[in-house]
């Protein structure tokens, strides 16, 4: 196929026989984690920035204005700017806070994010971990944050972040289940969990056309409880700022602040990576059936490219819920997933068996 | 541990179970929406009780006006309930003037009356954009405030002011209307009856919205009628209290509108109610906008007032609720005392009784609906 000549691989390995001929084996893989190590770093910095400069965009185009516009052009540079300023900031820490788990919570939720990204597969040859295992990897390195938002809202010593991480812990553990789920009836359709098989078995159609119905509304299901996990949009009653003011981060300042910001805007990416890769068909380009000519013009643009352009496209979709939707109610939250998104997903897991068992999809 | 005997003077320690916790909410909130102090009992999430601690902006308005003349007195209203500037500025000059028994030309009472509506227009838009907010649609926020900007170039253009409009004084009005101000209304109207459908579109259909505020926080009429709630906060009860309707005064005898009633009292009613009212607004400002007859923009009026010796009592109908001055004269140019019966400051009191069993989103969504704004409370 035509795209595969953007493969990274051979970059990767060339850079990999390079470091080999020079030194000796241990120090070659010490390198090359410190090298990956370095460039995730660098990727969830710029990233994240880059997508809190996208929030504000977005955000400003459904509200009538303009969003940043001073700092650089268009505004470019203004969440550096303010990334700058948060480095900064004096970091306050009250005086009645438990003082190490207080300091721990905001690792614990920004290591996340690095553990998740680490099994996304960018383009082809352009991920760094994959495992027979992978989708079980992410949804069981996702459930890490829970603990960083609980430890968070009970060592601040708040009763605002207390109600915050109650809340946080109830929803996150509730919509980890509809997520986890609608990857499982993913997984049925892709009989693996390796990611690069499940992108790789996308190539002559993405699983949300492959997997019509059952996948149709896995891919609802998944956007919906991906939304609540990442605590935004509609769902973002851990923070409700009209309620709780900041909810679990109302005392932290600086950096620490910086690191629950960051992890929010790196959660959606990953969570909106995900859907991408399991429904979307990952860098894979799109294609329709017989048209060659219309195919081979999709293969010309890059698997990169591609799978920027849909993750974009994604994270522009829970942009859109945020800025349209009230916030739901901390009951009505649970009702959401335990009455409705539960049931609807255990029945489409038994559907999604049957398809596949009977052969009914592409 | 200073800090809780000055919460045990509110709410005494023995009523205090140890599954229950006490929040501040305020004075610094955002959703309190100035500088209110509500002292909330929690168990849980769900609220168990609602102290609110005013004060934290009392302007002793009434007190002052002891040693104002009675045309200083409405700029000093103003700053009561800032969001219906111009319907404290009549109730101060109404009051006079039925004290002087002064007529005012008809001018000034068509005059009057479209510019309250057009701050009542003004105030429940900003209401809707704040409350709106308040549920967590940030969106609602920007959509106010651009058709809100409309209402506040026309009160520029007018009089000069934005927000604290000091156009009405007893006698008439300020100065006479723009040339433009017929045309700049009525552009307005036909702008905002398309964009009214837009609000509703928003947030008032959207299923979220509902499920958040439907059924919650009840407010029966008999409660409504008991804690002098009044308003659309009131009529959402069923109860019938509009001022403009009871005792119409100004040009609203002349206008033919209707007093939209709720049934249910719950904060969705509450919402739905305000949404009427503008298309009420809307309506009177279009009977009058066309008609206002020639004439002097304020009747003959003394340099200095002196009302007769006695007590004086006049309601209008704010945006909030019934406002009443009270003013006692002893027959000097400043009056002896001054009461302003402010409508906010009696619905505070009844969310207590309609919050309890309720959760913290639904106390933000309650005082959302109620539409407080703290200066008119602390006056």
């Amino acid at each position: 196929m035509a795209f595969e000549k953007y493969d990274f691989t051979p970059i990767s390995q060339s850079i990999h026989q390079f470091l080999l001929e020079k030194m000796s084996p241990m120090v070659t893989t010490i390198i090359e984690w410190t090298i990956i190590g370095v460039l995730y770093l660098l990727f969830v910095a710029v990233f994240g920035l880059f997508l809190v400069y996208a929030e504000r965009k977005v955000c400003a185009a459904f509200q009538q204005r303009l969003g940043p516009m001073r700092v650089g052009p268009w505004g470019l540079l203004q969440t550096i700017a303010d990334f700058v300023k948060l480095l900064m900031k004096e970091l306050i820490q009250p005086k009645s806070v438990d003082s190490f788990l207080y300091n721990l919570a905001p690792f614990v939720v920004i290591i996340v994010p690095f553990l998740t990204i680490s099994i996304i597969p960018f383009a082809p040859g352009l991920q760094s971990l994959d495992f027979d295992i992978g989708v079980f990897f992410v949804t069981a390195v996702s459930s890490v944050g829970v603990i960083g938002v609980l430890l968070a809202g009970w060592a601040s010593n708040n009763k605002y972040s207390l109600i915050g991480g109650m809340r946080s812990g109830a929803q996150i553990v509730s919509y980890e289940l509809s997520v986890g789920m609608s990857l499982i009836t993913m997984v049925i359709l892709a009989g693996t969990m390796q990611i690069s098989e499940i992108v790789n078995m996308q190539r002559d159609g993405w699983f949300i056309f492959k997997g019509h119905i059952p996948a149709i509304i896995a891919f609802f299901v998944f956007v919906v409880a991906g939304t609540a996990e990442t605590n935004r949009g509609p769902f973002d009653l851990a923070e409700a700022e009209s309620e709780l003011t900041a909810g679990f981060h109302t005392e932290y300042s600086g950096i620490k602040f910086a690191f629950f910001f960051l992890a929010e805007y790196i959660n959606l990416f990953i969570v909106s990576a995900m859907a991408v890769t399991v429904f979307l068909g990952g860098w894979m380009p799109f294609h329709i059936g017989s048209w060659d000519g219309f195919n081979a013009i999709m293969d010309f643009i890059p698997g990169l490219i591609w799978f920027f352009l849909k993750v974009f496209g994604v994270i522009f979709l829970i942009m859109w819920f945020k800025w349209t939707f009230p916030r739901l109610r901390i009951d009505q939250i649970l009702t959401l997933e335990w009455k409705y998104l539960l049931p609807i997903n255990l029945f489409n897991i038994l559907l999604m068996a049957l398809v596949v068992l009977m052969g009914w999809h592409w | 541990m200073t800090e809780l005997t000055e919460l045990e003077k509110v709410i005494p320690t023995d009523t205090i179970k140890t599954d229950e916790y006490l929040v501040n909410m305020g004075p610094q909130h955002p959703s309190t929406h100035g500088v209110l102090r509500l002292l909330v009992k929690l168990e849980g999430e769900i609220v168990h009780n609602v102290q609110p601690d005013i004060g934290y902006i009392h302007s002793g308005i009434e007190k002052m006006s002891e040693a104002l003349s009675y045309t200083q007195i409405p700029h000093l209203t103003d700053r009561m309930d800032y969001l219906s500037a111009h319907m404290n500025n009549e109730a101060v000059a109404l009051c006079v003037e039925n004290a002087l028994q002064v007529e005012v030309p008809e001018r000034v009472k068509y005059i009057r009356t479209i510019m309250s509506e057009l701050q009542r227009l003004a105030s429940h838009q900003l209401w809707w954009c704040a409350s709106g907010m308040d549920l967590g649609a940030l969106t609602t926020f920007f959509y106010g405030l651009r058709d809100r900007e409309d209402i506040l170039d026309i009160f520029e253009e007018t009089c000069g002011a934005r927000l604290t409009l000091n156009y009405s004084l007893p006698g008439g009005v300020m100065f006479d209307i723009h040339p433009n101000f017929q045309r700049k209304v009525k552009d307005f109207i036909k702008k905002f009856r398309k964009k009214l459908p837009e609000y509703d579109k928003l947030i008032t259909g959207n299923v979220i919205f509902t499920e958040r505020t439907k059924g919650v926080g009840i407010l029966t009429k008999e409660d409504a009628i008991a804690f002098g709630v009044t308003g659309p906060t009131g009529r959402a009860s069923g109860f019938s209290c509009d001022v403009r309707k009871h005792i119409p005064y100004s040009a609203y005898p002349y206008v033919k509108f209707e007093e939209k009633l709720g049934t249910e009292g719950d904060c969705y009613t509450r919402w739905v109610m305000r949404m009427d009212e503008m298309w009420e607004s809307l309506s009177i400002i279009e009977q009058l906008i066309d008609n206002i007859p020639e004439g002097d923009y304020t009747a003959k009026m003394k340099g200095v007032i002196k009302l007769p010796e006695g007590e004086f009592y006049q309601r209008v109908e704010t945006a909030r609720g019934e406002l009443g001055v009270y003013i006692i004269s002893d027959g000097k140019k400043n009056p002896y005392r001054v009461k302003f019966r402010s409508p906010g400051f009696s619905n505070l009191f009844a969310i207590n009784h309609i919050a309890k069993g309720w959760k913290i989103a639904d106390l933000v969504a309650i005082m959302a609906t109620f539409d407080l704004v703290i200066p008119d409370i602390d006056r």
